[in-house]
């Protein structure tokens, strides 16, 4: 998967530990940088939205490059003339000022030239709309709540089968945690899973769901306004105490997606992220087995375990050394 | 003209026997309330601008390296605050002191002494917001939108309240006088369908001031209530609803943004003419396009809150009525095109600030047509797509015509020449910075970056460092304007002619350069030819 053209061969300017940004790096692909995973998001120095993973995000990324397409049309076209006409008609060329000062016909057609392009704009959008406020036919229901400052995932019922005391919070890892407070002296850069650097974008409980599926979120909040957003799902949705917001996905390949609170929600609203995970659907049904065994206190996905005990163990090993 | 020269004899015999504290004070004059209007938001703008590099420092690279997320809040909230209130609107309301009478032919403004009170309450409600900042507890920082149930979690609440009722108070007298002064008070022959565009924009707005204002008071007097006096109205456990106010709110917001924008058209539509030495093109139509950006301001309040969870009804309407906004302002922009088409131009200062205006306002109306599309909003909302939309039309839009009207009419205030060579070392400096420093911002809200965080993934690292980059020389910039205006008002040699521009048309050209402390004493006879370049046709 690429992230639109001109994303993936972005300008990059190579970042590292103690500010040595090197301007000169351009054109290394997001993608070799990123090998292994499947849609690295966001991508270092990414120009353009996303496509993302699901039936429905294409549709905001192709009416995001169509509205895009049409402005830098109008755009070239109007600012072209003015740029014309500061050549042309300028008074160290001699221009001799012309007296008329309106011109009816020509104001017809630009005022009616812009209404039919918004027409057309408008209908795009709201094909888009209908599709994306179809909540109907869900197959799977996870309710999202926002917490300052965490999220906590309830599977409500997967195949028509209510899921009972399957739920978790999900908190800005320990490694990230570390590295962010003020003058903690630890390298954002470093904290990676893998190859992908995960800096504010890990979580210690992912929310895990299976692909091919249509699941229904329903959205709120038990202390202030949050925002559940993920780019790679195509939407955000307001989580709002006393609201419940319903709205949908439906992904088509496995793999890691990451996102952000996005409405202010006090002092550490940059650090609530939120991470999805998809896969299969058989990995989901052994997945949700294991969580509705009795007596397993609050287990984490085996390979989230797994990430943090690594960084975990990777912080161990830098504040060691600077110790 | 006649009247002009008469009173030129006693010119300033009135007030040069005051002292500093009745001159500035107890004025009850329009140029001298108009200068500590524009002075008085010069230094908002400072300040309001020094919050601004705190955030870009912190933005600087990934980490947090100079201050705590809580004061980042404060100061994210306390930016937008101050230069909506304190910076944007009293220049325009300065501005609108300062010309008003002048453009229409009054000896000052209908209601002089309410003008003075309109414009002493503004410091005390700077104090009193400011003052946050040292008190226990700290500043707001829920943002400017002042969403509860966040809002509420802040120690300040009180204070912010009651600095926002009294800005709402001045604005709303200074509205009341704008329109008196603009019904009453033109000189015989300025018929309405005479009267200067930027005039025009300021009666537009001024009904819009009037209109919004108070909603504003209510909201926030709603969360003074909830939170002091067990109200419950934006309280769900209490039968409120947290989304009532961002209706409410919103309701005021979005004509407010129009507020910051239309009498910049107006100012655009002054500038433009002169410099190319023709008349506006359609000024009929420009004036009606205002009125209509105006009235659709009132039916769009919901495009703000597209990801709250509306029924789908509601976001195809606020869609559709926003989409809708384009149109008129898509006949602004052809218009002044049109205006230079076929014109004799030169290029000064405030032309060059006029020509940047249009063209990155309008690259700021172009993402404002994309977050308009619902599906698309729900990607762009919240990140940072936003806030290079609104800093593209705010700062190389209103902030860009403020300056343009500067440039324009200071050496009209102060009878000197501004230094040319100084403004357009301004000019290139901040059309250059401001874009390095915002147009990456469209990049990163494209690619997920949220607003208001104080740290962020490396991936979104270098965009940043460009954006900060561009925001420390922008900001520094603005010490060449600063310099600009010192040495023009006390330190310029070079004497202003009375027309000063070659192209320069309306009344206030026909005045000496500085004008009479009192113009107009006597309404001037209107020569149509002498008028503005709206009214050449009928």
């Amino acid at each position: 998967m690429t992230v639109g053209g001109i994303g993936k061969h972005g300008i990059r300017f190579r970042g590292s530990q103690h500010f040595k940004h090197v301007f000169g790096a351009l054109s290394i692909t997001a993608s070799s940088l990123f090998a292994g995973s499947t849609l690295a998001n966001p991508k270092p120095d990414q120009l353009n939205l996303t496509p993302g993973v699901t039936t429905y995000s294409e549709i905001p990324y192709m009416l995001n490059n169509v509205a895009l397409g049409v402005c830098v049309v109008i755009g070239t076209l109007v600012f072209g003339a003015m740029f014309i006409a500061m050549f042309r008609f300028r008074k160290s060329r001699g221009a001799v000022p012309e007296k008329w000062s309106h011109n009816t016909a020509i104001e017809i057609v630009w005022t009616a030239i812009p209404v039919v392009i918004l027409v057309s704009l408008a209908w795009l959008a709201t094909d888009g709309l209908r599709k994306f406020s179809d909540t109907t036919g869900a197959q799977m229901t996870v309710k999202v709540t926002g917490y300052q400052w965490k999220w906590r995932y309830d599977y409500v019922d997967y195949l028509g089968k209510p899921v009972s005391h399957v739920g978790f919070m999900s908190k800005l890892d320990d490694r990230s945690n570390a590295t962010r407070q003020l003058d903690s002296g630890l390298d954002p850069y470093a904290v990676k899973v893998g190859d992908e650097n995960t800096y504010l974008l890990d979580v210690d409980h992912p929310l895990v769901v299976p692909v091919d599926t249509k699941i229904r979120f329903v959205i709120t909040a038990d202390d202030v306004i949050h925002s559940w957003f993920v780019p790679a799902l195509g939407w955000k949705m307001d989580a709002i105490p006393g609201v419940v917001n319903a709205t949908w996905t439906n992904i088509k390949q496995p793999g890691v997606y990451r996102g952000q609170c996005a409405e202010l929600c006090g002092q550490d609203h940059g650090f609530m992220p939120i991470v999805v995970k998809a896969v299969s659907k058989d990995d989901f049904a052994k997945w949700l087995a294991d969580q509705q065994k009795p007596a397993t206190p609050v287990p984490a996905p085996a390979s989230t375990a797994a990430t943090s005990a690594q960084a975990t163990a990777q912080l161990g090993t830098r504040q060691g050394n600077q110790g | 003209m006649a009247h002009a020269a008469t009173h030129d004899e006693h010119h300033d015999a009135h007030h040069e026997h005051q002292g500093f504290f009745q001159r500035w004070v107890m004025s009850t004059n329009h140029k001298d309330i108009g200068t500590l209007y524009l002075v008085f938001s010069l230094l908002m703008f400072f300040i309001g601008g020094s919050f601004a590099m705190v955030i870009r420092a912190e933005l600087f690279k990934p980490g947090l390296q100079l201050v705590q997320p809580y004061f980042f809040n404060e100061m994210t909230t306390m930016h937008a605050l101050v230069m909506i209130f304190g910076a944007v609107m009293p220049a325009f309301v300065g501005l609108g002191n300062w010309m008003i009478p002048l453009m229409v032919g009054a000896p000052d403004m209908a209601l002089p002494r309410m003008n003075n009170l309109s414009f002493w309450i503004l410091p005390f409600a700077f104090a009193l917001l400011l003052s946050t900042l040292f008190l226990a507890g700290g500043g707001p920082a829920g943002g400017w939108t002042m969403y509860p149930p966040l809002s509420l979690q802040s120690a300040s609440t009180a204070y912010v309240v009651f600095a926002i009722h009294l800005m709402g108070i001045s604005s709303i007298m200074g509205a009341i006088n704008i329109i008196a002064t603009i019904l009453n008070m033109r000189a015989p022959g300025m018929d309405l369908l005479k009267m200067p565009v930027f005039v025009w924009s300021w009666l537009i707005t001024a009904f819009l001031l009037i209109a919004v204002m108070p909603v504003l008071a209510g909201a926030v007097t709603m969360l003074l209530t909830d939170k002091y006096f067990n109200t419950h109205f934006f309280d769900a456990a209490g039968g409120g609803d947290p989304v009532l106010f961002q209706h409410v709110f919103w309701f005021f917001g979005h004509p407010e943004v129009y507020i910051m924008i239309l009498p910049a058209f107006g100012i655009i539509s002054e500038i433009i003419p002169t410099f190319s030495r023709k008349p506006i093109f359609g000024y009929k139509a420009m004036v009606f396009a205002i009125a209509s950006i105006a009235f659709l301001s009132f039916i769009v309040w919901a495009h703000h809150m597209f990801a709250v969870g509306l029924p789908l009804g509601a976001e195809i309407f606020f869609m559709y009525a926003t989409m809708l906004i384009a149109v008129p302002t898509g006949v602004k922009v052809f218009n002044w095109v049109a205006t230079m088409w076929g014109g004799s131009m030169t290029f000064e200062t405030p032309m060059l600030f006029a020509i940047a205006f249009v063209i990155l306002f309008t690259i700021g109306g172009f993402s404002g047509l994309m977050l308009a599309l619902v599906p698309a909003d729900f990607q762009y909302h919240d990140t940072y797509f936003v806030v290079a939309h609104f800093h593209y039309v705010l700062v190389t839009g209103a902030i860009f015509a403020i300056m343009a009207a500067t440039y324009y009419w200071i050496p009209k205030w102060t009878g000197h020449m501004y230094s040319e060579f100084w403004g357009k070392v301004h000019f290139w400096n901040s059309v250059v910075w401001v874009n390095v420093l915002f147009f990456p911002q469209h990049f990163l809200g494209l690619a997920g970056m949220p607003r208001r965080i104080p740290d962020y993934n490396v991936a979104f690292a270098n965009f940043n460092m460009i954006s900060s980059i561009g925001g420390f020389l922008f900001g520094a910039s603005q010490l060449i304007f600063l310099g600009v205006v010192i040495h023009c008002v006390w330190f310029s040699k070079k004497k202003a002619t009375d027309r000063v521009w070659e192209g320069a048309r309306g009344l206030e050209w026909t005045l000496s350069s500085p004008p009479p402390h009192h113009s107009f004493t006597v309404a001037p006879v209107i020569h149509d030819e002498e008028l503005a370049h709206g009214h050449v046709e009928d």
